[in-house]
């Protein structure tokens, strides 16, 4: 009896799960703007992962060096045309993406955990002396512009990729504390939240069950938009030559070195930077989409 | 409010304090001995050691941090191992020349971000607001040493119009040093022509480092104008008769700068941070290739003083930005805004 009852209530629960899904599908795809960010973010991924299979010349994503096809214009053969060594830049900017998400989703990785657990903790434990010491500390990362401690730290260690995602990691998690330390301050007031701690509940299992389902929202749209701004942050780090070193393929070192040869090879320095502004668009675009369909859900 | 005032000042202190004690460790824990690497690696033991004792890199951490805050107190920031200058007369020639941008460039941002912004919000979904948009995604979405090389192009060799290096032409002499700013101090040595060359120095690094925040102020300033639009005041005000142009600009121009106030505090620090690529592209002197050169040289002394003083910038505009946004709000206190 009770064994069908339960999966009765798991079925309806999974029905609603669908419906809901279909909902916020249908809210997200209403605006075509968010359907093509989409689109590209998708697009994107999946060239960075298939790369060796969709690139015309998966050898010139490393060291190789052709001077008869050297400083070619776009096309048809090339179609970006190629760099001073004869390397096809449509092949290594899209060996490049692989980097820039690697860098991307390992510093989301790393620092939303950190950031959001920090947030909750300072917010619900507000006017003691945890929230003093957690929020301080965010307030000395927060004096600085976060591009300027990434290059100061990583610049202090072996430029490498691991290394400026590190970097980057230093100067990124106060911002998520910050986002959910306003969070959680004002939910910890609600009357669910109050209503569980007098039952009894731990103080783990509100901020964990209680508080944090409630931040979900926004930091998943924070979440899609940083993607963009961390793979901008990655490559003015590695414009400066911190960062993924060459012969490899990063975006920053490619619009740096093609700088050299402008205006006459400007294809060399352009679609790097038009890449640039293409995977942040796309992100954007998509963030964007994300934030719409989130604040329609809330609001209904 | 006084007491609030100095409540944000001492807490800004705090944080300069302990900003100060953590680039410190950041800079003396990495691998690699500063000695050695300001020698190069043929240099012979002895000398390295002696720089070492001059630098008190034999000490322990904390004598090191003592010794070097006791050299603040004295304006001793201590010898830069590139340029062999003690770093605070680096600071003092580089900084203004960074402040010239960094203004021009806050100027650009505000006055065209907020322009554009009242502009489109003002024929709201009309063609003008659907091309400020995409122009606003655009300038978002492009970092700013991207801006820099595509204006290098432009208007450097396709449209030869403005000067792509340097703070001043050759042929040109600098000013005798007041404020450290060229176009400033060669107004006030009564060098208009030298003041005008200055300036069109600053023009390009200046509108490249403006673009994103620029995009950025016109979007959200039309945002709360559009929302602040359809608010009761607003009806009221038209009922009363006064002219649309009038409650543009009074009534629904202020209250809606909050936000873009905010959001702009933070996009001028930002400028300072991308200020350091824009410098290295236009080969401008200023603070921020300092600093480049300084962290690519892992220069201590000097990477320490252009992170306290980028700091203290930071720290500075942050309540300079408080003030500013309770007055545009008296609602919001200057304790108010955090929480």
């Amino acid at each position: 009896m009770t064994g069908t009852k339960g999966e009765e209530l798991r079925k309806r629960a999974k029905e609603k799960r669908s419906e809901r899904f279909r909902r916020a599908w249908y809210k997200f795809s209403r605006n075509r703007i968010s359907v093509v960010g989409l689109v590209m973010v998708l697009a994107i991924v999946l060239l960075a992962i298939f790369a060796p299979y969709v690139t015309p010349y998966p050898k010139h994503a490393g060291a190789f060096v052709d001077f008869m096809t050297g400083s070619v214009g776009p096309s048809l053969k090339h179609w970006l045309g190629t760099d001073v060594f004869g390397r096809d830049i449509l092949t290594r900017v899209i060996f490049a993406f692989r980097g820039a998400l690697i860098m991307s989703t390992g510093v989301l990785v790393l620092v939303v955990p950190l950031g959001v657990v920090l947030g909750l903790i300072a917010g619900y434990l507000k006017g003691t002396w945890i929230e003093t010491v957690i929020m301080r500390i965010t307030d000395v990362f927060l004096a600085l512009p976060p591009l300027i401690l990434a290059l100061a730290v990583s610049a202090l260690m072996r430029p490498t990729l691991f290394n400026s995602m590190m970097a980057v990691c230093v100067s990124w998690w106060p911002w998520y504390t910050r986002l959910i330390y306003g969070m959680a301050s004002s939910l910890r007031n609600e009357f669910y939240v109050k209503a569980s701690e007098l039952t009894g509940a731990s103080k783990p299992h509100v901020i964990f069950r209680e508080i944090l389902p409630n931040c979900i929202a926004p930091i998943f749209t924070k979440m899609t938009l940083d993607v963009g701004w961390v793979i901008l942050t990655g490559a003015s780090l590695s414009f400066v030559g911190l960062g993924e070193q060459p012969p490899k393929a990063a975006l920053g070192t490619m619009i740096s070195d093609g700088a050299k040869y402008l205006p006459a090879q400007w294809w060399i320095a352009v679609f790097p930077a038009i890449a640039i502004m293409v995977v942040v668009l796309a992100f954007n675009l998509l963030g964007d989409g994300i934030k719409d369909m989130l604040a329609t859900e809330e609001g209904s | 409010m006084g007491s609030d005032l100095l409540k944000r000042i001492g807490l800004s202190i705090f944080v300069l304090f302990s900003l100060s004690i953590l680039i410190f460790l950041i800079a003396r824990v990495v691998p690699g001995d500063p000695a050695r690497l300001a020698l190069g690696p043929r240099a012979p033991e002895w000398a390295v050691e002696n720089l070492r004792k001059e630098m008190h890199l034999d000490k322990p951490f904390y004598a090191q941090y003592g010794l070097w805050l006791a050299g603040i107190g004295h304006g001793d920031l201590g010898k830069s191992l590139v340029t062999r200058r003690p770093v605070s007369a680096d600071i003092r020639e580089f900084l203004p020349a960074t402040f010239e941008i960094v203004g021009l460039s806050a100027l650009i941002m505000a006055l065209g971000g907020i322009f554009l912004g009242v502009l489109s919000a003002k024929y709201s979904n009309s063609w003008f607001d659907g091309v400020t948009r995409i122009i606003s995604y655009l300038g978002i979405v492009t970092p700013a040493f991207v801006w820099a090389i595509i204006f290098m192009l432009i208007f450097g060799y396709v449209f030869p119009i403005f000067p792509i290096t340097g703070r001043l032409s050759p042929g040109f002499e600098a000013p005798t040093t007041i404020t450290g700013m060229f176009t400033l101090d060669s107004l006030l040595a009564g060098d208009p022509r030298t003041a005008w060359d200055a300036f069109l120095h600053l023009v390009l690094p200046a509108i490249a480092l403006a673009m994103g925040g620029l995009a950025q102020a016109a979007r959200i300033t039309r945002s709360s104008m559009t929302d602040n639009m359809s608010k009761d005041y607003i009806a009221a005000e038209t009922a009363y008769g006064i002219p649309p142009r009038r409650i543009l600009m009074k009534y629904l121009l202020k209250p809606s700068l909050i936000p873009t106030v905010s959001v702009m505090a933070l996009d001028i620090a930002a400028l300072f941070g991308n200020a350091f690529l824009v410098e290295l592209i236009f080969n401008y002197p200023g603070l921020s290739r300092y600093g480049i050169e300084a962290m690519l040289n892992k220069d201590l002394n000097a990477i320490s003083a252009v992170i306290m003083v980028l700091g203290l910038a930071f720290v500075t505009m942050n309540i300079a930005i408080d003030i500013l946004v309770g007055y545009l709000d008296p609602r919001i206190g200057l304790a108010g805004r955090r929480n």
